[in-house]
C-alpha cells in the first residue's frame, strides 16, 4: 500500500493523470475484501489485485479477480465493458 | 619428446573453456530476470510466460550439449564436476522461475465478499495525492469535461505495480 507521497512519484514519472488514492490503512482494501495478508515488504498486508467498474448509480458492472498477480486486466478488455455503460 | 609434453596443443586449448555450459546458466539467469524486468510489460508475454519459456528451452540446449562435452573422454574430472554444478544451478533456477510465476503467484485470497456484478459497490473515503479526501460517491457525481460521469473504473494494486 503506497503512501499518497509514493503515488505522487508514480504518477509524475509514469505521466498518470487519473485519481490515485492511497489506502495506507486498508480501509477500502478491507470493505471489498482484497486484503492479501502478509504479502507485502515486511510482511505488511497489501491489497490482491482486483479491477471493477461502477456505474454512475454506484452499482457494479464489471469485475475482474485476477488468479495470478503477474496478470491484470487488459486496457481493452476495460474500454470493451465501458462501452456498456450509459 | 620433452618439448612435445610440455607444448600446448591448440586445439587443446580452445577445448579447456566449456563455454556451452556457462552460456546455458546466463542465458537460465536472463530467462529468469526478464520476466519480471522485461516481458511483463506487454499482456501477451506477461499473460503466460512462453518468451521466457523459449529463453529456457534454449539454455537447456546449451546445457545439454555443455554436459556432453564435459563428459567427453579427453576431459579432466573437475570438466565434468563443473558441468554438473552449473547445470544443477541452471535447473534450480528453472524451478524457481515456474514457482514464482506459475504457482506462487496465485496464492491469494479468494476474495468471496468483494462486491459482484449487479451489487451497490460500497463507498469508501481515502486520500488523494494532493492529499484531499475523496470519496467515491464523490467520483461518481463529478462531472467529467463538463459531462456527468458515466461511471467510475477502481484498479487495486499490490503498491506501485
Amino acid at each position: 500500500m503506497d503512501s499518497p507521497e509514493e503515488s505522487r512519484d508514480l504518477c509524475q514519472k509514469a505521466g498518470y493523470t487519473f485519481t490515485f488514492l492511497s489506502d495506507p490503512k486498508a480501509e477500502a482494501i478491507r470493505r471489498y475484501d482484497l486484503v492479501h495478508a502478509g504479502a507485502g515488504e515486511g510482511g505488511r498486508d497489501i491489497a490482491r489485485p482486483a479491477e471493477f467498474l461502477v456505474d454512475s448509480s454506484g452499482i457494479v458492472r464489471w469485475v475482474n479477480l485476477t488468479e495470478n498477480y503477474w496478470v491484470r486486466a487488459r486496457p481493452e478488455q476495460i474500454l470493451e465493458a465501458a462501452k456498456a455503460l450509459r | 619428446m620433452l618439448a612435445g609434453h610440455c607444448g600446448i596443443n591448440p586445439s587443446m586449448k580452445t577445448q579447456r573453456f566449456n563455454w556451452l555450459i556457462w552460456a546455458g546458466l546466463l542465458l537460465s539467469i536472463f530467462a529468469f530476470l526478464s520476466y519480471a524486468l522485461v516481458f511483463v510489460n506487454w499482456p501477451i508475454t506477461r499473460d503466460f510466460p512462453w518468451a521466457n519459456l523459449l529463453l529456457f528451452g534454449m539454455a537447456a540446449a546449451l546445457l545439454y550439449l555443455g554436459l556432453r562435452r564435459a563428459f567427453a573422454a579427453e576431459r579432466p574430472r573437475r570438466s565434468k564436476v563443473a558441468g554438473v554444478i552449473v547445470t544443477a544451478l541452471s535447473v534450480l533456477i528453472f524451478g524457481f522461475f515456474i514457482f514464482s510465476t506459475l504457482i506462487a503467484s496465485r496464492w491469494m485470497p479468494a476474495a468471496l465478499g468483494a462486491p459482484r456484478v449487479g451489487q451497490k459497490a460500497p463507498d469508501f473515503s481515502l486520500t488523494d495525492t494532493n492529499g484531499k479526501a475523496l470519496a467515491l460517491s464523490e467520483l461518481l457525481s463529478a462531472p467529467i469535461n463538463g459531462k456527468a460521469a458515466k461511471g467510475v473504473l477502481l484498479i487495486f494494486y499490490r503498491g506501485y505495480w
